[in-house]
Parts: structure tokens; C-alpha cells; sequence
């Protein structure tokens, strides 16, 4: 009798004594990705404050340090020093002791007492774009607020107020916007790494030459070698959600089981991805290696640092092919926007294709290059 | 199971004409053997000359470009599956999981074969009796020497009763005595009626083999018993006998003796040289020559081929026809 799947039962109890008896590369490769989401979670506050500021203040008069304490209060501006000649300010910049300096010539109050236009020198480090991006913007809008002040008779409103108001995350909370994400990135580490790992180690040992001469058939010991992982990927799902939203209090908006059914379709990708991977390898450095080329696309590729959005045409086209760009879209969208099933099939049915594609891909690469090798 | 039955029904294995081609390199070149049941058989031949893929051909791993084999009846082009299921394989490095114990490693193997529960119980204690396994079935396959690496492995592959074993270098890297025991074992198991496919490099094992067949670049050169083999008009021409030359000199006593006239072929075999000579030369007349050129010899004797004698012989000879063929 044919059948498909044979030798699956005896692969899969394996594999869970392997994993069993290497309690300690189970145990880190679940305990690594909290602790990068410690790093990421606290650590890192993508809301620019308290930029390091110096100021060489010619002028000295009150209007000067009107504008001043106008600077200090937006909050983005941290003056560290006071000094006396442009060269100190520049030398400051250089030296990495502020990111901006901001000068205010000796006519200054002169000037603005006559209605002329006084000029204010902000000079901005632009070695991290991010920060230069935010110095630009609100010493620009300070400057035309101060200037509409001085126009407008007291009392006036504005012709057209602009009021944003931020969905999702009223609070601008770095890790709300970054966890989700990292979700992805983490599951994908894991998942990927575990497989190739486990497969790999057989071609190593020579098992695997001989496992294709026993009755064993090929979907029978990749699904067998699979499973294990899958449970593992996402009981690691599980502990990511949890620590997010008890640790890092990241509300989810939307509905955990959606969240957790589409995760199915992504570690099913990720496995694959490990499996192909593992057909290619024959060392476990070489397998590292392969794993790497994989996760880096995911993480500068998939929107989860830089927006999709704005990238050049090639490298949007390219992120589409990436599976970690569905599977934050579907993250952020049910953690943050709170949306549904109707919103999301679409990604949960591109990551399905990719993960059978690969999978499919990969078993006729073992036919072909391992098996027959 | 109509193809079966063109299969003579006493062969175990029964190769006709295999071809093994990989774009345009043919690795096996139209190869033809029979395997009886209960023989065991040393199929030798130097490194990349084919072995593997007529092992991969008869398992059902590799398709056969052209020509037929019926592994214990069932023909491996249409039954790859039921061939799986009755024959054993030992690769050289054992093929063990390191981090399971013994008995782990034994029911592992027993369910891939599908054996039932009280089926695979019964076995694996035959087993653990029969290789002497008793004193290690908690231990990590990992902590065992190469000998008992060897035997595990050997066991793992019969749990499931094969009827023919494929062992592909079974004895690469283990001591002299694990080796001695290993063969003992398949004297055994081959007296029950099991039959063997043995790769292996060392000659004395290939003179303990009942039938042994040499490949040499895809071509079999040779295919018989031992002594059918040494008996060869190829190895042993009418009119010829070989000698072994027993000196301490044997590089220069090498070029001269292959200068002499009635001198077939020379090679060195450790301290001594092997030769064939015409009948007409006197082994008086060749330890005269020899000492008259300033070779001490310890010793000459007529000697009775060897299994390497002859593989050498048969080697020469089909790479004088392969450079013939080139020009």
C-alpha cells in the first residue's frame, strides 16, 4: 500500500526526543527573542526629545531669550551650554556634544523692534537624519508661530488650524509600534533557524542517507521533522504576545484568535523557508549562514524599521516577496488597528501560497539534489 | 507483481545491463550481475568507479537509465517502495542519532519499518541478544566505541527481517578484532539463509567473501568467486606462473626486474614484488640475474594469486583497452 506519509509518527516522536534531550538550545533560542524585545521594547524611543543644543546668544536682550525659552519648552531641545563665539558652536557640533546650535545675532531685537526680519542661525548635525528631520521641523514652525504672532492683532485665530490627531497610538509609544513587528522578525529567527538546524544536522551525521532508504517518504519526514517546530514557533507566538502586552502594555485592539490563526500560514512559511534552506546546506555554518540572508531582507524589507512606502520602486516590488511584510501588516493590524478578518485574509492567503510554494520547491530540491545526489 | 515473475525466483539480486547516466558522464556502463540468496557478496572497486550508484540503482533512490534489476523479486523501476521494506542498508559512518540511546535508536528504526508494537518488542530483544548489546541499551549511541557503533547500526538495519543487507563499508575505521567479530556475525546470518552486498577495500575481506565482482569506472571487470576469479586467462596466462621477490631494495629491484626479458608485469606488494614470468625463466635464473645487478633478495617463491593480484592484473588490462580505444 502507497502511502504518502509514511514514517511520519516515527520521525515526529524523534524529533521530540532531540529536542528533549537539547533542552538548551530550545531553552535560548526562546529566551533570545524576549530578551530582544527588552532591548527593543526599552530601549529604544523613536520620538526625538531633549536634543543636545548649544547656543551662542549675541544678543542677549529679553526677546532673545523669549525665543529661547520658546526653543527649551517644545521639548525637543535640551540647551547644554551657553557660549560665547561661532567657533565654540561649531566646535560643539564636531565634537558630538550637540546636534544643533543655534545663534541669534547681536541686531536681533534690533530688528525685530523695527519690523525688520531678524534672522536666526540654526546650525543642524545631519549625520543621523532622523533627529536633523525633527530639529528642521520645529525650529521652522517656532519661527513662523513667533513671526504670526508679531503680525496678527491680539486676539486672532488662525485662517486654517490644523489639528492631527493620532490613531491607533495616541501616545506616539515606541514599543507599540515596534513590537508587532518584531514579532514577525522573532517568530521568523526561531522558526527558520530550528528547521534548517534539525535537518541539517542529519545530512551531517548521514542519517538522512539513510532515512531515504527506508520506507520513509519524503512528506512523511519533512512534516514529521515540521511539526515538532511548528509547536514550538508557536508556543514562542504565544510567549512574544504575552510579554507584550503584560510587560510592555501594548493594547490589542483586534481579536488574539484571528492574531493567532493567520500566525499558522507565516510559521508554516518560515519552516519552509528552513527547509529549502536545509536542502541547499550541507554544513550548520552553512546553514547560518543562508538563515542570515533570509532574515535581513526581513528586517530592512518588510516595513518593520523603515516604511514600505517610501521605498524605491525595486525595493517595494521586492518587498512584497517578502513573507515578514504580510505577517506585520497582519500583526499591526489587529494589535494596533484593531482591524478583521475582512482587512487581513488577503495576507494570511499570500503567506499560505508562499509557505506551499516553498515547501513544494523545497521537496523537489531533496528529490533532485539530495537524494539523488 | 506481474514483473515478478520474469524474475528467475532463486536470485537475490539480478542486474541486467544497468546504465546510470548523469548528463553526459556515464557512471555505470551496462553492468550485469546475480546475487544468490544466502551469498556473500563483495562488490569492490576503487573510489568514484560506481559503487554507490549501483547501490543507490538497486535500492530505488537513483532511476536506471537503462537495463533492469529485480531486488528479491520485485523490480526496483516499478516497486521501490516494497524493495525499501525488504532489505536492510548500513552506511559507513553507522548512521546513528548520537543524542539517542541505544534502545532509542532501535525503536526509532523499528517503527520506520512499521513494525507493531509486540512485533518491534520481540525484535529489538533478539537483536539486543544477538549483537551483545544488553550491557549499553540506556547508554547515548554517542558514548559507544566503533565497534559497538557497528553492531548497533548493524542492528537497527535488521530489525525489520530483511532477507538482504546492503553493508557499504561496513568495516571503515574499526579495529582489527571489532572487524574479526563482524564477520563472524555474517557467517552466521548468511548460514540463515540472509544474504549480503559488501563494499569494502580490504582484500582479506574480499577473500572472505563466496562471490566478489570488481567495478572499475562504471565497467564490472570482474564477477565470480574467489578462486574462479584467480584461475582467470587474464590473471593467470597459459605458460605464465608468478613469483614473489622478497629484498630490501624493492623500488630498484622493481625497475630493473620489469626490464628483463620473460618479466609479464611486476608490482610491489610491502617488502616484496610480485611478478609474472614465462615458464621458460628459472626462478634460479632470476635470483642470478638480479644478484649479478647488486640486489640483495632475501627470498623468491612461486605464490598462488591473490584477490589484489588479480584486481591489479584485471585493472592494467582494461586501461590498456580504454587507451586503446581513446587512439
Amino acid at each position: 500500500m502507497y502511502n504518502g506519509f509514511r514514517g511520519f509518527r516515527a520521525v515526529f516522536y524523534k524529533e521530540i526526543l532531540h529536542v528533549r534531550r537539547d533542552f538548551g538550545t530550545l531553552f535560548f533560542s526562546l529566551i533570545i527573542p524576549l530578551l530582544q524585545m527588552v532591548l527593543l521594547g526599552f530601549g529604544i524611543d523613536t520620538n526625538v526629545r531633549q536634543v543636545n543644543t548649544v547656543v551662542y546668544n549675541a544678543d542677549g536682550r529679553r526677546e532673545s531669550r523669549e525665543l529661547l525659552d520658546r526653543l527649551k519648552n517644545s521639548d525637543t531641545f535640551h540647551i547644554i551650554r551657553y557660549v560665547e563665539s561661532d567657533h565654540d558652536i561649531n566646535d560643539a557640533i564636531i565634537s558630538g556634544h550637540a546636534r544643533v546650535g543655534v545663534k541669534i545675532p547681536v541686531d536681533y531685537s534690533d530688528k525685530l523692534l523695527h519690523g525688520q526680519s531678524a534672522q536666526v542661525l540654526v546650525l543642524i548635525d545631519g549625520s543621523d537624519s532622523t533627529v536633523a528631520g525633527i530639529a528642521i521641523n520645529v525650529t521652522t514652525s517656532i519661527g513662523l508661530d513667533e513671526s504670526l504672532r508679531r503680525v496678527l492683532p491680539d486676539r486672532a485665530t488662525f485662517a486654517v488650524d490644523m489639528r492631527p490627531q493620532l490613531l491607533f497610538n495616541p501616545d506616539s509609544r515606541s514599543p507599540n509600534f515596534f513590537l508587532p513587528g518584531l514579532t514577525a522578525i522573532l517568530l521568523l529567527n526561531v522558526t527558520t533557524f530550528l528547521t534548517a538546524f534539525a535537518i541539517v544536522r542529519e545530512k551531517e551525521r548521514g542519517t538522512l542517507e539513510q532515512l531515504f532508504v527506508t520506507p520513509v517518504q519524503p512528506y512523511g519526514l519533512l512534516l514529521g521533522k515540521l511539526l515538532p517546530y511548528f509547536g514550538i514557533g508557536f508556543f514562542e507566538l504565544c510567549l512574544i504576545l504575552t510579554a507584550m502586552r503584560f510587560a510592555f502594555r501594548v493594547p490589542i485592539h483586534g481579536s488574539v484568535i484571528l492574531l493567532a490563526f493567520l500566525s499558522l500560514p507565516y510559521i508554516f512559511v518560515s519552516l519552509s523557508l528552513g527547509i529549502l534552506i536545509s536542502s541547499k546546506a550541507n554544513s550548520q555554518g552553512e546553514a547560518m549562514q543562508l538563515a542570515f540572508l533570509t532574515i535581513l531582507p526581513s528586517i530592512f524589507f518588510s516595513g518593520y524599521i523603515f516604511p514600505r512606502e517610501t521605498m524605491p520602486l525595486v525595493f517595494r516590488m521586492l518587498s512584497y516577496l517578502v513573507p515578514a511584510s504580510y505577517f506585520i501588516n497582519i500583526t499591526r493590524g489587529v494589535i494596533l488597528r484593531g482591524a478583521g478578518v475582512q482587512h487581513l485574509w488577503i495576507d494570511g492567503l499570500a503567506l499560505f501560497a508562499m509557505g506551499a510554494f516553498l515547501l513544494t520547491v523545497a521537496a523537489r530540491r531533496f528529490r533532485n539534489k539530495v537524494i539523488m545526489a | 507483481m506481474s514483473t515478478a515473475s520474469q524474475n528467475p525466483p532463486e536470485a537475490s539480486i539480478s542486474a541486467e545491463h544497468l546504465v546510470r547516466r548523469f548528463g553526459q558522464f556515464t557512471a555505470v556502463n551496462d553492468v550485469s550481475f546475480r546475487v544468490e540468496k544466502g551469498e556473500i557478496f563483495g562488490f569492490l572497486g576503487p573510489n568514484g568507479s560506481g559503487k554507490t550508484t549501483v547501490i543507490k540503482m538497486l535500492t530505488g533512490l537513483l532511476p536506471l537509465s537503462e537495463g533492469s534489476a529485480w531486488v528479491e523479486g520485485l523490480d526496483v523501476r516499478t516497486n521501490s517502495e516494497d524493495v525499501r521494506l525488504r532489505i536492510g542498508y548500513m552506511s559507513q559512518n553507522f548512521s546513528l542519532y548520537p543524542d539517542l540511546t541505544v534502545m532509542e535508536n532501535l525503536q526509532f528504526y523499528g517503527r520506520v519499518y512499521g513494525l507493531d508494537p509486540a512485533r518491534l518488542k520481540r525484535r529489538i530483544e533478539e537483536t539486543i541478544q544477538l549483537n551483545g548489546l544488553g550491557p549499553y541499551t540506556d547508554r547515548l549511541s554517542a558514548r559507544l566505541s566503533g565497534g559497538w557503533k557497528q553492531r548497533l547500526a548493524l542492528g537497527c538495519a535488521m530489525l525489520h527481517e530483511p532477507k538482504l543487507l546492503f553493508l557499504d563499508e561496513p568495516t571503515a575505521g574499526i579495529d582489527p578484532v571489532a572487524r574479526r567479530q563482524l564477520w563472524d556475525l555474517l557467517f552466521e546470518l548468511s548460514a540463515h539463509g540472509i544474504t549480503f552486498f559488501v563494499t569494502t577495500h580490504y582484500m582479506d575481506e574480499a577473500e572472505r567473501c563466496s562471490h566478489v565482482a570488481y567495478i572499475y569506472y562504471g565497467k564490472l571487470i570482474a564477477d565470480g568467486t574467489p578462486n574462479s576469479l584467480r584461475e582467470l586467462p587474464d590473471v593467470q596466462p597459459d605458460g605464465t606462473y608468478r613469483v614473489e621477490i622478497t629484498t630490501p631494495e624493492v623500488t630498484r629491484a622493481l625497475r630493473f626486474t620489469r626490464t628483463l626479458p620473460g618479466i609479464r608485469s611486476a608490482t610491489i606488494f610491502g617488502q616484496s614484488i610480485h611478478a609474472l614470468i614465462d615458464q621458460h625463466l628459472e626462478l634460479d635464473d632470476l635470483r642470478a640475474q638480479l644478484s649479478k645487478n647488486g640486489i640483495a633478495v632475501a627470498e623468491i617463491r612461486p605464490l598462488a594469486p591473490s584477490l589484489e593480484d588479480v584486481f591489479v592484473e584485471l585493472t592494467y588490462k582494461h586501461q590498456a583497452l580504454l587507451e586503446a580505444a581513446r587512439v
